[in-house]
């Protein structure tokens, strides 16, 4: 009676960002902290735009930037065979841009939360800033470690515009649980819609509680 | 052993300072909050850049076309809040900076620390965490060991103990010493010479002629629980004794005994 697929599809969708996200988002975070350039406020920005900007014109940029006749599009397509407008890989890519902030920004936080001197204290001990970020930062921002995980993938399960323009709604490839419920809705399948609605809640609701009991319980160690 | 001859333009003024410390000497920098003896000691470390030569045994740590990164430099930097790292152990902060047990061990005995090794450092007072710090410091056998402030934080009686241990550790390593302090006690027990900083220019203050282990002159000031209060070059000093003086008595005192007054 309930298609798992779509929701199988978010939570695909969902892992493969922020995967992605975390190896794109620690050396970014790790580098927006540390740096001193003057176009800092420009970069931080540009970070920060997909939490404002609507999805559909994040959606809009990526499919004119894919589409086969653009000019990426074509390379991608030419060289690698690649064709990401309407594909499950071409609403990853949607996906690591319309979430980034939410694991950048954490992280960049995190990192800027720690000690000046427990950086430097690593430096004079011998050891480089790889060597500093894995063994001394990292294990002591596990809270913002995991609150930009949970967040990134929460965030990317809530998505619809951004698949929705660039994905559109291709059972089993791109149609993920939000897109589903949306066309139920226009059909009128409200018993349906509302199975589908609930199920989100429910794991949105854990998702969250998961957050916050990780912040209580770093809050009580501090 | 160390030569440095630097300059570095701060906010409101200039840190300009030649400054030349011998194996194995002790050398204590005061002056008030704010004159760049911080910034001296993070130049020296190679935390903070700024023009000049700086040269330890012969080697150039930084010149006009040269810049030794912290890491390459054999300096150690002991911080006034400890700079522990919160996810090791005792044993795993100072194995952090060398993988060599035997003289972790060592130092761990040296301070006094051997049975908190598995201990985390937020379950230490501020005391054992310098404590740590201090043996993490000289894990790297450093040619130059910087001291910010290093006892600032501690009560008195923390604070007198670790002078004894800071001064063992320089003895055992023979570790060239900066440290920087604003106690005259603290200043007049631990350092051979001194220089004051003031507005990012410092003056030498001469060897220091206090010897430890002489006896010295001083006035009972007061009286206080298992001790007297003794006015001694400026300052207002605790000696714990189990005797009984009177205020105004002339006592025999090391410099040693001076604890920070309370």
């Amino acid at each position: 009676m309930i298609d798992w697929t779509p929701f199988w599809l978010s939570f695909k969708l969902a892992g493969v960002t922020t995967v992605i996200l975390l190896l794109i988002g620690i050396p970014l975070a790790w580098w927006l902290s540390r740096t001193k350039t003057a176009i800092k406020p420009i970069l931080e920005t540009i970070v920060a735009l997909p939490i404002v900007l609507p999805p559909t014109v994040i959606g809009f940029y990526i499919l004119w930037a894919l589409a086969p006749d653009s000019y990426l599009g074509s390379i991608l397509h030419e060289l690698f065979g690649i064709k990401l407008v309407f594909s499950f890989w071409g609403i990853v890519v949607g996906s690591v841009i319309y979430s980034l902030p939410f694991m950048v920004q954490p992280l960049q936080s995190g990192f800027e939360s720690v000690p000046k001197s427990l950086y430097e204290a690593s430096f004079i001990a011998g050891k480089g800033e790889l060597e500093t970020l894995v063994r001394v930062i990292l294990p002591n921002i596990k809270g913002a470690l995991a609150t930009a995980v949970i967040i990134t993938f929460a965030h990317t399960l809530g998505e619809f515009g951004v698949v929705l323009m660039v994905g559109g709604s291709i059972p089993g490839e791109t149609k993920v649980a939000s897109i589903a419920i949306y066309e139920l809705v226009e059909s009128l399948d409200f018993r349906r819609a509302h199975i589908y609605s609930l199920v989100m809640v429910a794991i949105s609701f854990a998702i969250l509680l998961a957050v916050y009991s990780i912040k209580r319980r770093d809050d009580a160690k501090s | 052993m160390l030569r440095a001859r630097v300059k570095k333009r701060l906010k409101s003024f200039d840190l300009e300072f030649s400054l030349e410390i011998g194996a194995g000497e002790f050398v204590m920098l005061t002056g008030p909050s704010g004159s760049g003896k911080t910034t001296l000691l993070r130049i020296l470390a190679g935390l903070e850049r700024g023009e000049g030569v700086v040269e330890v045994d012969g080697q150039i740590w930084q010149d006009r076309s040269r810049f030794l990164p912290p890491q390459r430099r054999g300096v150690s930097f002991v911080f006034q809040d400890y700079a522990l790292f919160p996810n090791m152990s005792v044993l795993q902060n100072l194995l952090y900076v060398q993988k060599d047990r035997s003289l972790a061990m060592e130092l761990l005995e040296m301070v006094d620390l051997v049975e908190y090794q598995d201990r985390y450092p937020h379950t230490l007072s501020g005391g054992q965490k310098q404590r740590v710090a201090l043996a993490r410091a000289m894990m790297k056998r450093p040619r130059l060991m910087l001291l910010d402030e290093p006892l600032s934080a501690l009560d008195p009686k923390s604070r007198s103990y670790l002078q004894g241990k800071i001064q063992e550790l320089h003895e055992a390593f023979g570790v060239a010493t900066l440290m920087v302090s604003h106690d005259i006690a603290e200043i007049y027990r631990l350092g051979e010479r001194i220089f004051r900083m003031e507005r990012g220019s410092l003056t030498p203050l001469g060897k220091n002629r206090l010897v430890q282990s002489q006896i010295y002159k001083a006035e009972v000031v007061d009286l206080v629980d298992g001790g007297i209060l003794v006015g001694f070059m400026g300052g207002i000093y605790q000696i714990a004794t189990q005797k009984s003086y009177r205020i105004g008595q002339i006592v025999d005192v090391r410099i040693e005994e001076l604890a920070l007054g309370v």
